[in-house]
């Protein structure tokens, strides 16, 4: 007997399926798959709960990329600098070993406390970060080894510097070598997926997200600041662009939820990590047998889909 | 905010007249100079002040009028319109500003794509305009652009990119996020059937199109002051208090810092990319 939650939801896909939607778009082939994810599914989320994922993925306590690194990966080594520049440690990058697998990690990094938060940039990172983390991809190719990304940012930094250095370029330069890596590739939003900063280090065979974590064009405050010319309307902005991970997997932007202990990831961070290597290793065992062409193609056909459009013919 | 954190806005769909540097005052008169035109005179002489050189904003139908060859164009996936998949509404309903925009520019979206001849070599050509929306980038001007880059690359043929785009369109929310990514595995898949891309970015291209495809050409081109941001000018000085240099983010400050291959003014833009679509004709 179907919850009302899943009433909901599946009343929402027919509403989507309904639509004019040409080549282009993802539903058709996807209503399965969602199905079987609809228990995983909370409620359609009201305003209420989506500015909840909002604040959630966003709490001081939230455990950040390093966190999990420590719990999941064993032997890590940090990989620091993007040979040309500078390091940029709003952006980390290493080797681990997994379940006897060597992985390359490569993630955004937030502080801890207020040093810390300014040596990281508040997780926001400049070209140099995103050189640094097209640098750990080159050597993943090279040596076969996998790729895991952690997605944690409220956006790239956005500065003179920047700027001068290159940030558009290298935000589409590092998502280009994405789309070319031939080993398999798992990207997780753990916190803020913040617009191209975010998708930067996040276009993988799959993209993860926690329940609790957000994923969006635009930060609520900006969206707020531009469309409602008032930044404190970010309840309203969050509730009309839905970043929460409900909507993103209906929408076919990520492939699976990673479930949170009750209350959040921060509440019990050894629970959240395991849940966490679990949705990452389950992954990855999907996408391990490919053929490299046949997997790199996949990827490429799963972006193709995304987007929804309708026609005057 | 919980975190204590500084909020960053790096997508910036722009279309309020203070935030459009050329948007002061009747749009015929130069911002540079202070000159006022006719609109036939200034279209006569390609949008571009004949007194300061200040290059004025063109449409997507009049851009392809300055490039491609009279007669020669042939556009493709006119009937291409956004659908509204998070029925977004904030002062007013996303649908209804679509319609909007419709009527002001007669444009199905940000994007005008189809095939033409330039100096008499033909190519692909997805041509933006920044009067719909803000030339933002949603589910539409990503399809199209992706469909361009098909169109190209089973030609082996060259893909002519002309952006102008604040950004990814927030009203598609993550779905316009998504068409970075899209636009860049159709720019790969272009480049492993040797075709190529040459794109010229034009005033302003900020947010997800620079960082997306208008960064990817085989060779990138500006026209003269274009403002090529991530972030634009407001949002930085916003965001990080520090003092902006005089060219912050133009085509003049990019070229100095590697980002383009050349700066080439509209009067010879058509001349430029005739000779690099030349240089990649495949025997």
């Amino acid at each position: 007997m179907p919850n009302e939650a899943e009433m909901r939801l599946r009343e929402r896909l027919s509403k989507l399926g309904g639509m004019k939607l040409l080549r282009g778009t993802k539903l058709s082939g996807e209503l399965a798959r969602l199905q079987d994810q609809l228990d995983q599914l909370r409620a359609d989320p009201t305003a209420e709960e989506i500015w909840q994922s909002v604040e959630l993925a966003r709490h001081v306590d939230r455990p950040y990329t390093l966190d999990y690194v420590e719990r999941i990966f064993d032997d890590f080594f940090e990989l620091h600098g993007d040979r040309g520049r500078a390091d940029d440690s709003a952006l980390v990058t290493g080797l681990g070993k997994l379940d006897g697998r060597t992985f390359v990690l490569i993630g955004h990094q937030k502080g801890r406390d207020i040093k810390e938060r300014a040596t990281r940039n508040f997780g926001m990172a400049y070209p140099e970060g995103y050189r640094k983390a097209m640098r750990a991809m080159s050597l993943a190719g090279r040596h076969g080894f996998p790729v895991v990304t952690m997605v944690d940012t409220p956006g790239a930094y956005p500065g003179v510097a920047a700027e001068q250095h290159g940030q558009g370029g290298a935000i589409a330069r590092s998502q280009a070598a994405m789309v070319r890596l031939p080993v398999p590739t798992v990207a997780c939003v753990i916190g803020e997926g913040g617009s191209g900063g975010a998708v930067a280090i996040a276009v993988a065979d799959r993209v993860l997200m926690q329940e609790n974590a957000i994923y969006s064009v635009i930060s609520p405050e900006g969206c707020a600041a531009i469309l409602w010319r008032d930044a404190g309307q970010a309840r309203k902005a969050a509730a009309a662009f839905k970043p929460d991970a409900a909507h993103c997997l209906e929408l076919g932007v990520v492939d699976g939820i990673v479930a949170e202990p009750e209350g959040g990831a921060h509440t019990d961070v050894d629970a959240a990590a395991q849940l966490l290597e679990q949705g990452i290793l389950a992954a990855f065992e999907e996408i391990d047998d490919l053929d490299d062409d046949d997997r790199r193609r996949l990827r490429r056909e799963k972006y193709r889909m995304m987007g929804v459009l309708a026609s005057t013919a | 905010m919980s975190s204590g954190q500084r909020r960053v806005d790096v997508e910036v769909e722009s279309k309020r007249p203070d935030e459009t540097p050329d948007g002061k005052g009747h749009p015929n008169t130069c911002p540079g100079c202070g000159s006022h035109y006719r609109d036939d005179e200034l279209k006569q002489a390609l949008r571009v002040c004949p007194q300061c050189g200040h290059h004025f904003r063109v449409g997507a139908r009049e851009r392809i009028e300055q490039l491609v060859d009279t007669g020669s164009f042939v556009e493709n996936d006119a009937d291409l319109r956004s659908a509204d998949p998070l029925q977004f509404f904030d002062l007013r309903p996303y649908a209804e500003r679509l319609v909007e925009a419709e009527m002001e520019t007669g444009l199905g979206d940000a994007i005008v794509c189809g095939a033409g001849d330039i100096e008499g070599r033909t190519c692909d050509l997805a041509i933006m305009d920044f009067g719909f929306m803000g030339g933002s980038m949603g589910s539409v001007v990503g399809e199209k652009f992706v469909r361009s880059c098909e169109r190209a690359a089973e030609s082996g043929g060259t893909l002519v990119s002309v952006s102008a785009s604040g950004g990814a369109r927030m009203q598609e929310g993550i779905l316009a996020l998504m068409q970075l990514p899209k636009t860049i595995c159709a720019i790969e898949d272009l480049h492993e059937s040797r075709g190529s891309m040459i794109s010229v970015l034009t005033h302003p291209t900020t947010g997800g199109v620079l960082a997306s495809f208008a960064s990817l050409g085989d060779v990138v081109l500006a026209e003269p002051g274009a403002l090529m941001s991530f972030a634009g000018p407001r949002v930085v000085s916003q965001t990080t208090r520090e003092k902006l240099p005089d060219d912050f983010g133009r085509a003049e400050s990019n070229y100095r810092y590697g980002h383009l291959d050349a700066i080439v003014p509209r009067s010879e833009l058509r001349a430029t990319v005739a000779q690099l679509l030349g240089l990649f004709e495949h025997p």
